[in-house]
């Protein structure tokens, strides 16, 4: 049974998962629709709190959270009372003050949201914290996958690239891990964190030895500010290395997928061809978002009591 | 002047390895007599059946924030907070605004203690400059003002030419030179151990190694030197086989460890709290095993708390902003008597490292019951047990990760001088 708040996919059981991904599916229905909306959660409201920037996720979770019929209020700290070095938890309060129905955080240091929703009474839901978890990405990744493969038990994904600074990869190796699936993770080895096998995941150094048969290839964002850290030589070293072009990608099955959490390095991690057409399933990832997300918000936020009833609850099935 | 009697108590000495039921009478600010039937007319008596009576306790490592920070603690409410705890003696660091760096500065601090702190205190004083890690410090001019060792503390001295060179001077004053070992570089943004712990948290990982490859360098320093080399609150596998194997090789080396290195692993950061985080950070279980081991072989000296009061405020931040750091004074007790509980360790070795050894190592009056020492003594009962609120505490902050649980074991009465500073029902009585 999923929480009160969605801050991690380590929190979750398999059941809460599949619970998601099949509400995802009517929800993805929703947004074929001529009128992509839905009234459910008419009358709520939806705080978008991003204390890191983030356009294409906070967009997501604006669009799922409007398709559902939400008022949605982006909240940026960043670039109001945070310079005046207000504390998170201040922040927090305040926002509990004003009694939203949902509260979307990410920030840029891991914990963040789980501070934050000790804090709140809302429902929150982690939008990505530092290098911990990203639950949102994982989920509709997992409804990609699921909906390619038309399951996900038995499945052998390759992630590759920096794990260490990657909650994308975090939650993946959860999600992937609790639906039966095997993960695999390859980077250049300053890039996976130490004892990341305890997480249940083989880890390797050779691409080759990763893609070796995998179903999914995910291919994960290199930071060129990780440079600094000197993590890598280059960006071409790693793009001769570890980015994957129809060559690689031919250790994988054949009928192998490519994923990306995106914006794509176009040529880094990915070739540029790869980038577009098929096997990669980047686009469906980005539509994919806006059903999950609407999920997640249906699941977390539609079932709470509130004080005045909603006019009208319908329009869902799930 | 008042005379004490300390009566029915198990008598723990490590000075003269006593450890006997006996009273304690205290006298003229001295230890007067040992035994039973002692001539106690007119004197003031402490109940001490059931409980410990031992010399009090010396602890080598304390922030006490004044002057500059006192938001976060003063010599007073410093002073307050160690005698609850049982402390009667404390070394304190440099890192106060102004850095205590010139002996105008460690003259402050001490006529501060003297007038506020219900607990002797003696100043640390910085090793270079501002702790900037340049230009060492007027050492012969900062002992006569009264510091009794010297340290940059968590300003870690990366130039090794520089260390050696201050560790060369500081035998010209024959006192320890305190060292923080973590190699910056390696610690780099690193706030959790590293390892299982910091990749499930998603934290940056400062390695055993950051330690273990300081410690090294220091150790190789002293013996070039042959200076005291005093390393502060250890908390790797790897620190403690480079102080031991050094040991035999007879460098001049003495060292420390925490309460919360004793007992806690990185494990207590899985939720994010900000109280667990201080440097060097809580490591893994093989480590802290480790640590507990180096202390019960005398490998590790002794148990020094770290005392470092940060204000709610400031640790009410994400995880990486917030500053390292606990408040031990009134905790080390019960915390650390977990060695005692699981017999690792004996009571009488135990408070040979929390009084005689630390005393031994700063060259001052203590760690002893024999007839004409200080009185400075503590009264513990092993098997009380409380529930720890800082809030109720004497610090004035309460960044510790030990609130709101039950412990086993609190100091019951603390004299100094032999005055009656702290008594568990009356609270601390002042200067
Ligand atoms: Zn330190």
């Amino acid at each position: 049974m999923i929480g009160n708040d969605l801050l991690g996919i380590e929190d979750l059981e398999r059941e809460d998962i599949q619970r998601i991904l099949d509400t995802a599916v009517h929800m993805a229905e929703v947004s074929e629709r001529e009128v992509k909306k839905v009234p459910t959660l008419r009358g709520r409201t939806i705080v978008n709190l991003f204390f890191e920037s983030s356009t294409r996720t906070r967009a997501s979770f604006e669009i799922a959270g409007k398709r559902l019929s939400a008022d949605v209020v982006n909240f940026s700290p960043a670039t109001s009372s945070l310079k005046k070095a207000e504390s998170i938890l201040d922040t927090a309060r305040t926002l509990d003050a004003m009694d939203p129905d949902c509260v979307v955080v990410r920030h840029a240091v891991a914990g963040v949201p789980k501070r934050i929703a000790e804090v709140l009474d809302a429902p929150v839901v982690n939008a990505g914290d530092g290098a911990h978890e990203h639950p949102t990405q994982a989920l509709l990744d997992l409804f990609t996958v699921q909906q390619e493969k038309g399951r996900l038990d038995g499945l052998s994904i390759a992630i590759v690239g920096d794990i260490l600074h990657s909650r994308v990869a975090r939650s993946n190796i959860y999600g992937f891990t609790k639906m039966g699936a095997e993960v695999r993770v390859a980077a250049p080895p300053p890039m996976i964190p130490p004892s990341i096998e305890s997480l249940g995941v083989k880890a390797s150094s050779s691409l080759r030895e990763a893609l070796d048969g995998a179903d999914v290839v995910m291919a994960l964002r290199i930071q060129s500010e990780r440079l600094a850290g000197s993590y890598i030589p280059s960006i071409r070293e790693y793009a001769n290395t570890f980015g994957i072009d129809r060559a690689k990608l031919a250790y994988a099955k054949d009928d192998a997928i490519v994923m990306h959490p995106g914006p794509v390095n176009r040529g880094v991690e990915l070739s540029h061809d790869l980038t577009d057409d098929r096997p990669s399933v980047i686009l469906d990832q980005v539509r994919n978002g806006v059903a999950v997300r609407m999920a997640v918000l249906y699941l977390l936020t539609g079932r709470r009591p509130r004080a005045v009833a909603a006019p009208d609850e319908g329009g869902l099935v799930t | 002047m008042s005379r004490i009697l300390i009566l029915g108590g198990r008598l723990l000495d490590p000075a003269s390895a006593r450890d006997e039921t006996a009273d304690l009478l205290l006298e003229g600010g001295c230890i007067a007599a040992a035994g039973s039937d002692l001539d106690s007319r007119g004197a003031e008596v402490i109940d001490a059946a059931g409980c410990w009576v031992a010399p009090g306790f010396v602890d080598l490592h304390t922030h006490l924030r004044e002057p500059g920070q006192e938001h976060k603690e003063d010599i007073a409410s410093g002073g307050r907070s160690a005698v609850a705890g049982g402390f009667t003696s404390l070394a304190c660091m440099a890192n106060t605004e102004p850095v205590n760096d010139d002996p105008a500065t460690t003259d402050y601090i001490i006529d501060r203690a003297r007038q506020e702190s219900p607990a002797r205190v003696y100043p640390i004083a910085a090793a270079t400059k501002g702790l900037k890690g340049e230009i060492m410090t007027e050492m012969s001019a900062l002992m006569a003002a009264g510091a009794v060792a010297f340290s940059d503390d968590g300003k870690t001295i990366m130039d090794s030419g520089l260390m050696r060179r201050i560790l060369e001077y500081s035998r010209l004053v024959e006192v320890p030179v305190v060292v923080h070992c973590e190699d910056r570089m390696l610690v780099l943004d690193g706030v959790v151990n590293e390892g299982p712990v910091s990749t499930k948290l998603g934290l940056p990982g400062n390695p055993a190694a950051a330690e273990e490859v300081h410690v090294s360098r220091d150790v190789r320093l002293a013996e070039l030197t042959g200076a005291h080399l005093h390393v502060a609150h250890v908390s790797t596998a790897g620190a403690v086989k480079t102080i031991r194997e050094a040991r035999e090789r007879g460098v001049s080396i003495t060292a420390e460890a925490t309460p919360h290195h004793l007992t806690l692993t990185d494990a207590a950061a899985l939720d994010y709290d900000t109280n667990t985080k201080v440097a060097p950070p809580l490591r893994s279980a093989a480590d802290v095993e480790a640590c507990r081991r180096g202390l019960v072989d005398g490998t590790i000296d002794c148990v020094a708390t770290d005392h470092a009061p940060h204000a709610v405020h400031e640790k009410d931040q994400e995880y990486t902003a917030a500053p390292p750091g606990l408040i031990g004074f009134e905790t080390a007790v019960p915390v650390v008597l977990d060695l005692v509980r699981r017999d690792e360790i004996s009571p009488l070795e135990l408070i040979r490292r929390f009084s005689t050894n630390p005393a031994h190592i700063i060259q001052r009056p203590g760690g002893s019951l024999a007839d004409g020492e200080p009185g400075d003594v503590v009264v513990i009962d092993p098997n009380r047990r409380w529930t720890y609120d800082p809030a109720k505490g004497y610090s004035k902050s309460r960044n510790s990760p030990w609130a709101g649980l039950e412990m086993i074991g609190r100091t019951v009465a603390t004299l100094v001088e032999g005055r009656l500073v702290y008594h568990v029902d009356r609270g601390v009585l002042v200067p």
